[in-house]
Formats: structure tokens, C-alpha cells, sequence
């Protein structure tokens, strides 16, 4: 029997936490008037601001999956090299800013030497943008955390030097809902089989118009299955995106076998020289393969040579294949082209080539 | 402060991630069980979160910690997850907290529930130790001690808490100034390049108007009234570090309306330095309108070409500037796949400027209007993106009272099927 206690404290509900007092002292006497910049080294940026002040940074990467214990080493370093102040990027790399060039050395070697690789900047292939997994999510596929963890492992040189052609953005998903976002190459779980539908538990937990609504194809529909309420879905229209299974978890999409993973390449959010880019499918039914997902590694690594060794300087992975053309793509990483990347969906035409430009 | 940073940190030892090494010492009694398959994540140079956990779970001999490396051990041997939402949350929110309860409870009765709360760190991710050590120890006083930096929308996720303390754990947040982020219908936890903090190519304050946006949205962050989801991402410049084109429904980019700054001193000494054949093919043959040309070694730029997308700035950083006249372009629609297929943000604004509080304010009234449209519009569960594409832009533009503009396109429609009064 819980005792509810009277509760004292009253929200505040206030927004965002107050950034003023969490930016460095340079930073907030040199705010918005910044004139240069420059990347001297993988894994330090330097700003000079109007005033003649420099600010040098210092990036290195995290597990992103982070502990109490592992945030307060990162806030010791800050304490010691930052003055007390620390942030993150959106690829979860942390970043220390200081106005002593003299801290640089050995606040990249305490890093280092704790096991927080140093880089992530300029042309590097910095830390992958990814999702929760089997960690915490409730319609994960795959441990997105883990593919990260192995194809890191094997990049890890490319994190800490800056020698590809321009930045490299890696994501990871664990379903196709695709929360890791786009990126120049991405590994998303992709189902491959119809959800299996649990009519014992649907018509308790699900509701059921809603699951209807949810699939994009109207191939769910209402049925009674032993004299009780349930949904059914017509085969030939799913495509096994498994929204369904977000709405109720009824529709069980996740299968140890046929939860496969597909590889998309050449998304682009900048704006420098090309518009922005969706990323395109060159790969599917590679299988998810805990704990160290090998066959993902190997073809993310096949595609990133062939780009270094091909791509000019600034183009990213996106405009290299541009430039050379998808057969040429197909040719160099030997992955095969196949019926299934002629896209059958909405806005399908304005995927194909309405040209008479062909390459041989 | 902290209140056992020293013995458990990654960094004391000097073997963080770095080897296959956990929490107590050989032949010791160990508080984890065996999880052979997560061992094989602590080899490898990259840091590794199960090194991060077991170390965690060794040091504070929480059951909670022990019972999710189980279940996570045997996600890592079936190839499947456990976890179902529920309902968990705080007094007079109606969102922020993402439930877990694990579906295997009998089996792994310590990993029972799981619970994340979201919360909505400062504008561009920037911390002082002094909070971020604060938030550890409330965290490690009521929760898990797990923390995600960050999670894609931008929320720190404190993950792993039993629904028994999330009220206390959210007042003792909340007392030192941190609210809680969004989830499901509602308006969700922005993103913010780092911007005016630091970078020179920033063409407005994205920190202080993402502070102002969400701030204002406050109420839709904590109560899910919307049809979905709607996410606000502010970048400086057209680089869009934050990926606001395709992450987010309402993208703020920065932008320039007159000249590039040029240097020609620094030019001269650019072309010195770098050589005029990488002038040539790395600026001016990619140069996507071809709107730079070269006259001996002056740079002449056709600005009324220019489409900013930064390329030059880049490569020439410090010789060529942004303009002077700035302000913002505003692309609206950017989701992901589902579930129409991915699209990505266009324009519906293509010059605001954005440097007062009354441009600032301009901007959340157009946002306001825009929510308001949507909310009456929509079906369930469809992103602005998908509305707009249903409906047509133009009945958008026209309800919403947003003025037509050729930048809002990439070329007038090609079909002649189009009502017009009569």
C-alpha cells in the first residue's frame, strides 16, 4: 500500500535550460562576433573572434550511451583544461573550449589516453548519428549502439585523421522508421516478411481503427477471429514498413531471421555546392548479426575506399556518385544493382532518367 | 560534488574502452552475471558503452543495472527486444517521459521497468560542469545513472528510472532550472547549431531563438493536443549542422540577402598559399550557379546568382565572408520515411530578417499560425509535410497568408490543370 504524500513543489515550467550561464566566458564576451576559422589538426578548431581573442577547441568522441561515471571524468576535464565548461554535437562528440593554446597537448592526451579518441573534425568520418536499439526502445529491430560500437572500432583511424575527399556522415537505424537520419552512407533495418499478429492480446491493447489508419498501403483491415475482434493484413499490398507495429504491438514486425539490414548512400542535409540530398537504397537483406554485425562493417568499409580513392576534393559521398554515375557506383563496390532500387512508390518518376544520358 | 566521481570514471584508470577490463578485480565475487555476447562490445579502440555500464553497475550494485545487461544479453542471443510503452508521467504534463516496462518480467523481474525522461538541455548543447555535475548526482540519486548525449532530437535522456521516482526526480531537475523535453503529438525539443557561441559564418542568434521558439511552445512540449509530432531546428548558416532540411518539420536557416565579403588582399595571399589550380577547380569550377569568375587574381562574384550555399566561404574561410544584410530562410515539411517516403523541408519563406526581438517575435507568430493551420487540417498521425501534400501548397500559402515567391520552387508546374476564379 503506497501513502501518497502531499506534494510541495510546484513546476516551473520552463522551457529550454538557460544557455547564457553555460557558455565559456570568451564565448559570451565574443558572442556573435566571430570573424575566422580554422582546422589546423583533426580534432582542433580554432575561432578568432573581432577582438583578437582565439577560442581553441578541442573535439573527441563518446559512446554516446554515456554513465554519471563517464560525465563526470569529461566534466574533470573540462574543470582542468575548459574552465569549467563542456558541450556536445548533434553526432555526439564533446567539445572543450579554451583560450590557452597551452592546454591543448595534454588535455588531447588525457582524452586519449582515457580511451576518448580525439578527431571527428573537417574530412574525418565522425561518430555515427544513432538510434536506441534494443537498450530502451520498444519497436527496435537491432542495437543500433552495437553496430556503432563495431563499425567504429575499424574506422577509428579515419576519426582521428582528416583524409577523405570531405566529411563523411555515418547513421544507424533499428528500423525504418529511421531516426538516425540521413547521412552520406546509413545502415537501416529493414523487414523483409508481413507483421505476424498476435489476435489473443490485439483487441485488449490496440485500438483498433487507428492500427487501420497507420498503414500507408490500406492493407490492414478489420476481421473477427474466434468470434473476437481483430485486424488482418492483405500480404501482396504490405511492405513490411511496420507502422503498424509502432501503433500496436499486436503486429509483431521484428523477426530474429527476416529483420535484415539495408544500406543507403549519398544523403546530404548541407546546402555547399549540391542541394540537399535524400539518401539512395544500393543494398538490402544483409543479415543483423549481433554481437559484432561483420557483413554491415565490410560494405560500409567497401563503399568508403572506393569514395576515397575516387571522389575529388569537397564532394561528398553523394556527388562523387554524381559525377561517376550509379553503374559506375555499382561497378566499383561490386554490389549489385537490382529490380527492387527501381523505386515503385510515391514520387517514384522523379527518380528516373528522363534523358537519354546513359553511361557504359 | 560528485559523489563517487573518481573510483568509477572511465578516464581514472586509463583503461576505458580501451580493453576487455570491468568492475572488480580477478576472482573477486562479481554483483553482474555473466554476459558473454555484451563482452564482446568491450574490445576495440572506440569507447564502449558496455565497458560504460558494467562499470556503472559494479560501482553503485544497482538491481536495476544488473537486470538490464541481462535483458540486453538476451536481446544480443534471440535478435529481438523486450520493451512495451505504457503511461508514465509527471503532475500536469501530459508527455516527456518515455515508459518502458519489459515484456519478459518474469525472466528478468530487476529490469521490470525502464523508463526515460526526456529533458531539454541549453540552447546548442552547452553545459557548465557545475550542472552537468548536478544533473549526475540527481540522476544517480533516483535513477539508473545511464545518460544518452543526446538523443536525435536533442533531448538529454536520462534513461532508466522506476515509475516511484520520476516525480521526485523530476522536482529535484526541475528546482535547478531543467523541464522536461516533448514526446508523441506534441511540439518536440529543438536543436541549435553552435552558432553565435562560436562560429563566424552564423547569419543569426540560433541560440537565443531557439530559446525563444520552444519557450513559447511550452505548453504544446508538455501536453500531446497536436495531430504529431512537429520539430523545430535552427541552423546559423546553409552548412545546416544541425540537419534541420530533412530532421525537422520547421527549419530555420541562416542567410544573407547582399554581397559575399571579399578580401582581395587575402585572396592574393589565398592563391599563394593554395595555388591558383585550386582556386580554379576547387571554388570556381564548384561554384553551383558559376557565378564566380576570374579577372587576373580578383575574384569577381555575380551575387544576383549566387543561390548562398556556402561552398566558397568554406574553402576561402577568412578571405570570403557572409553578407551583411542577414536573416533567415524558413523551409517547412523535412520528415522521414514514414509515411509518404522522405521529404525534405521547402521553402516557404525565403527571406526574414532576424536580428530584433520584433523579428524574432514575427517568427514565432507566423509559427503559431502555422501550428493552428495544421492542427485544423490534419489527419491523425500526419507530419505538416504530408498535410501540406494532401492539400497543396498553394491553399497553404493562401491560408496561412504567406506571400507566393519563385524561391519557392524549382520551377513553375509543367501541367496546365489548375483552377483559377471565374
Amino acid at each position: 500500500m503506497s501513502v501518497k504524500v502531499k506534494r510541495e513543489y510546484k513546476t516551473v515550467e520552463s522551457g529550454p535550460f538557460d544557455y547564457w550561464e553555460e557558455l565559456h566566458p570568451v564565448v559570451r564576451k565574443n558572442y556573435m562576433k566571430w570573424v575566422s576559422h580554422s582546422n589546423p589538426r583533426p580534432g582542433l578548431l580554432i575561432n578568432t573572434a573581432e577582438s583578437g581573442d582565439v577560442l581553441y577547441t578541442v573535439r573527441a568522441g563518446t559512446q554516446r550511451q554515456n554513465t554519471v561515471d563517464t560525465l563526470r571524468f569529461l566534466c574533470d576535464i573540462a574543470d582542468k583544461y575548459a574552465d569549467g565548461y563542456l558541450r556536445f554535437t548533434i553526432r555526439n562528440n564533446v567539445e572543450f573550449m579554451t583560450p590557452n593554446e597551452e592546454n591543448i597537448e595534454p588535455m588531447m592526451a588525457e582524452l586519449e589516453a582515457a580511451g576518448f579518441p580525439v578527431g571527428g573534425t573537417r574530412n574525418s568520418v565522425t561518430s555515427v548519428a544513432h538510434t536506441q536499439g534494443w537498450l530502451h526502445c520498444d519497436i527496435p529491430a537491432t542495437d543500433a549502439s552495437g553496430v556503432v560500437k563495431s563499425i567504429m572500432d575499424e574506422l577509428i583511424h579515419e576519426f582521428r585523421r582528416a583524409e577523405m575527399p570531405a566529411k563523411v556522415r555515418l547513421s544507424t537505424s533499428c528500423c525504418a522508421i529511421n531516426c538516425g537520419g540521413t547521412a552520406d552512407i546509413a545502415l537501416v533495418v529493414r523487414h523483409t516478411r508481413p507483421p505476424r499478429i498476435n489476435h489473443e492480446a490485439l483487441a485488449n491493447t490496440c485500438e483498433m481503427p487507428k492500427v487501420v489508419a497507420r498503414c500507408p498501403v490500406a492493407a490492414i483491415r478489420p476481421t473477427t477471429v474466434n468470434g473476437k475482434p481483430s485486424l488482418m493484413v492483405v500480404e501482396e499490398k504490405c511492405m513490411y514498413c511496420g507502422a503498424c507495429f509502432g501503433a500496436c504491438p499486436s503486429m509483431e514486425i521484428n523477426h530474429p531471421e527476416h529483420s535484415k539490414f539495408a544500406i543507403w548512400v549519398g544523403g546530404k542535409n548541407s546546402n555547399a555546392r549540391s542541394k540537399p540530398t535524400a539518401m539512395k537504397l544500393v543494398a538490402h537483406g544483409l543479415p543483423n548479426n549481433p554481437p559484432r554485425w561483420p557483413e554491415i562493417t565490410e560494405a560500409v568499409k567497401t563503399i568508403l575506399y572506393a569514395y576515397k580513392e575516387g571522389a575529388k576534393p569537397w564532394e561528398r559521398v553523394g556527388e562523387w556518385i554524381e559525377r561517376i554515375g550509379w553503374p559506375r557506383f555499382f561497378e566499383l563496390t561490386g554490389f549489385e544493382f537490382d529490380e527492387h532500387m527501381i523505386d515503385d512508390y510515391r514520387h517514384a518518376r522523379t527518380t528516373f532518367n528522363q534523358s537519354a544520358h546513359v553511361r557504359f | 560534488m560528485s559523489t563517487n566521481g573518481k573510483d568509477g570514471a572511465n578516464g581514472s584508470n586509463g583503461k576505458h574502452g580501451a580493453n576487455g577490463t570491468h568492475g572488480g578485480k580477478d576472482g573477486e565475487e562479481k554483483f553482474l552475471n555473466p554476459t558473454p555476447m555484451l563482452d564482446n562490445l568491450e574490445t576495440g579502440e572506440w569507447p564502449s558503452f558496455i565497458t560504460g555500464f558494467k562499470k556503472l553497475a559494479e560501482r553503485t550494485q544497482k538491481p536495476m543495472l544488473r537486470g538490464i545487461m541481462d535483458q540486453l544479453e538476451y536481446s544480443y542471443e534471440t535478435n529481438m527486444g523486450y520493451w512495451k510503452g505504457g503511461l508514465v508521467g509527471v503532475t500536469g504534463y501530459g508527455a516527456g517521459i518515455i515508459s518502458r516496462y519489459s515484456m519478459i518480467q518474469d525472466k528478468f523481474p530487476e529490469a521490470k521497468e525502464f523508463h526515460t525522461m526526456r529533458f531539454q538541455p541549453a540552447p546548442g548543447s552547452h553545459y557548465s560542469t557545475r550542472n552537468l555535475r548536478a544533473v549526475c548526482d540527481i540522476w544517480e540519486k533516483h535513477g539508473s545513472g545511464i545518460i544518452a548525449t543526446h538523443g536525435q532530437t536533442g533531448n538529454l535522456m536520462l534513461q532508466g528510472i522506476e515509475e516511484s521516482k520520476v516525480q521526485e526526480c523530476f522536482d529535484d531537475m526541475n528546482q535547478i532550472g531543467w523541464d522536461l523535453g516533448g514526446a508523441g503529438a506534441t511540439v518536440r525539443t529543438g536543436s541549435s547549431c553552435v552558432g553565435p557561441a562560436r562560429c563566424d559564418d552564423t547569419c543569426y542568434d540560433t541560440l537565443k531563438l531557439h530559446d525563444k521558439v520552444l519557450s513559447h511552445f511550452t505548453a504544446y512540449v508538455h501536453r500531446p493536443e497536436l495531430p504529431y509530432k512537429m520539430k523545430f531546428k535552427f541552423s546559423g548558416c546553409p552548412n545546416d549542422c544541425v540537419n534541420s532540411v530533412m530532421r525537422s518539420d520547421f527549419a530555420v536557416i541562416g542567410t544573407w540577402r547582399d554581397e559575399i565579403g571579399v578580401d582581395p588582399e587575402g585572396v592574393k595571399n589565398w592563391i599563394d598559399e593554395n595555388g591558383m589550380d585550386t582556386l580554379v577547380n576547387q571554388v570556381i569550377s564548384m561554384c553551383p550557379t558559376k557565378a564566380i569568375t576570374l579577372e587576373g587574381e580578383d575574384l569577381n562574384i555575380d551575387n544576383k546568382s549566387c543561390v548562398r550555399c556556402m561552398h566558397c566561404i568554406n574553402v576561402m574561410n577568412g578571405v570570403l565572408h557572409i553578407g551583411k544584410d542577414r536573416g533567415v530562410t524558413i523551409l517547412m515539411g523535412g520528415k522521414n520515411h514514414l509515411k509518404v517516403g522522405v521529404m525534405l523541408g521547402s521553402v516557404i519563406v525565403p527571406f526574414m530578417k532576424m536580428e530584433t526581438e520584433e523579428d524574432m517575435d514575427n517568427l514565432v507568430e507566423l509559427a503559431e499560425t502555422i501550428i493552428d493551420w495544421w492542427d485544423e487540417n490534419a489527419f491523425d498521425h500526419e507530419r505538416i509535410g504530408e498535410t501540406v501534400e494532401r492539400i497543396g501548397m498553394k491553399r497553404f500559402l493562401e491560408e496561412v497568408e504567406l506571400e507566393v515567391d519563385p524561391n519557392m520552387v524549382n520551377q513553375p508546374r509543367d501541367n496546365p490543370y489548375f483552377k483559377t476564379p471565374y
